[in-house]
């Protein structure tokens, strides 16, 4: 019961106060693939209904999963290591072992749980702000008009890449929370340690993210 | 009653602990005294199982703690409670969570049990109107003695306090001193207190060992301690110039 609180806890910490920053990038996102993309398109072939398809397969495919992914290697993955870092220096860690409580599982597994759970629905909240982002972007600028964007985010959708992005939020929220947990849990000396593991978290959570988001599209999308 | 078999601790080629042996009797405020690093850290945190030790045995009255699986150590643990050098309480709870937390883990308690018994706890230690505060909106000697309160809060069997009054006025040093001395009378505790404070050792050494480079040194007590002939003890114990002339 204790894990199962600690969960929703962890779920409200990490994800729900994360949403807000999450919407934040994603509607600029959103709305800079839109630009760019027709500011890019010249030729007079290409519909402009594309725009709308490129914003919504790009926020589907990359942005919503892999750029919140980093956003939130930043944002919780140095919470988690600071956080776990500080316990384990100010002796927090060796008063609950010293309960009998198994440290690593109590302070390290609600996070995980909590941000594999929460992340998928962070990328779906992406995915959609982000579309809406780019049509904000296309109807404030004239870049293109409403309906042909709106028939583009229509236009041969894909489910799959739906299903495809939601594992690669499972994998990456997995990996912010374990990689960032383990260089906090085994930090050592003072202050300045913690620093360093926070910012170690951070940089291997990222480098793992760009691995298994290759390996990861090798395998779902080849 | 706690007693140390040669016990040995390494840490790659640091042989940190040297077949330390002794018994820590129960009902008496036994300190463990040394100079940074020479030991005693590593001697409490062996002894609670925070390190484990290479060689030796660690009798909890008869019980061997080094032979015992974690699921008979968590049994151990229960009656174990320690205070440690800058209180450790967990930031994200309040100064009457920090006391119910042991009670979550190893109790069947009510919530409203519980809280009678962390408040009961509080009052013993003097802590009043703080059962909100977190612990960053209180003192340092407050910390100790809500650290103190969490410590009892289920009636151990053994206490173990790390350098209790480091960072602490001489006044509420001697404070967090006699509690400690008062709690280990009252519930008949085994008490195991590392320090390097010489107000500690004259006020509430019942027993007292020294621990010079990683060996037991000497062993005696609070009126021995001034009456010694060991050199390194006397350096330890009279340190200061004034100290000297004192004596």
């Amino acid at each position: 019961m204790i894990y199962f609180w600690r969960t929703i806890k962890e779920i409200e910490m990490l994800g729900i106060n994360s949403i807000a920053i999450v919407i934040i990038v994603s509607i600029f996102m959103g709305a800079v693939i839109t630009l760019q993309t027709a500011y890019n398109t010249e030729n007079p072939l290409i519909p402009m209904y594309l725009i709308g398809l490129t914003a919504r397969d790009s926020m589907l495919l990359e942005f919503s999963t892999t750029i919140v992914g980093f956003i939130l290697a930043g944002k919780v993955g140095s919470n988690i290591a600071s956080e776990i870092g500080t316990m384990r220096i100010t002796e927090q860690i060796d008063a609950l072992e010293i309960m009998g409580v198994n440290s690593a599982s109590y302070l390290i597994l609600p996070k995980i749980i909590a941000l594999v759970f929460i992340f998928p629905f962070l990328a779906v909240i992406s995915m959609f702000v982000g579309i809406f982002g780019g049509w904000i972007a296309a109807i404030t600028t004239g870049a293109v008009t409403s309906q042909e964007y709106i028939y583009g985010i229509h236009y041969v959708f894909i489910p799959f890449y739906v299903t495809y992005a939601l594992v690669k939020a499972l994998v990456f929220g997995f990996i912010i929370t374990s990689v960032s947990a383990y260089h906090g849990y085994y930090t050592s000396g003072g202050a300045l340690d913690v620093g360093r593991s926070s910012t170690r978290a951070v940089v291997y959570s990222m480098i793992l993210i760009l691995v298994f988001n290759l390996i990861l599209t090798q395998l779902l999308l080849a | 009653m706690i007693e140390v078999k040669n016990v040995n601790k390494s840490f790659k080629e640091n042989h940190v602990l040297q077949n330390i042996s002794s018994v820590f009797e129960k009902g008496k405020t036994n300190l463990i005294i040394g100079r940074s690093g020479s030991g005693k850290t590593v001697l409490l945190k062996s002894i609670v199982g925070l390190l484990e030790v290479d060689t030796g045995e660690i009798l909890f009255d008869n019980r061997d703690f080094t032979k015992m699986n974690l699921k008979e150590r968590k049994t151990i643990r229960k009656e174990i409670g320690m205070l440690f050098q800058g209180g450790a309480l967990f930031d994200s709870a309040t100064v009457e969570e920090n006391v119910i937390y042991p009670m979550n883990m190893f109790t069947n308690m009510s919530l409203e049990e519980k809280c009678d018994r962390a408040n009961f706890c509080l009052n013993r230690v003097d802590i009043e109107n703080a059962n909100h505060l977190y612990p960053s909106e209180i003192s340092g000697g407050m910390k100790k003695r809500v650290a103190i309160a969490r410590a009892i809060a289920l009636n151990p069997k053994y206490l173990f306090c790390d350098e209790p009054n480091s960072g602490l006025d001489p006044i509420s040093a001697i404070v967090i001193d006699k509690l400690i001395a008062e709690i280990t009378e009252e519930y008949n505790i085994t008490t195991i207190v590392n320090t390097h404070d010489m107000n500690s050792v004259m006020e509430i050494g019942d027993t007292i060992i020294f621990i010079y480079k990683g060996q037991k040194w000497w062993e005696g007590n609070k009126d021995e301690i001034l009456k010694t002939n060991n050199e390194e003890m006397n350096d330890f114990v009279f340190a200061s110039e004034m100290a000297k002339k004192i004596r």
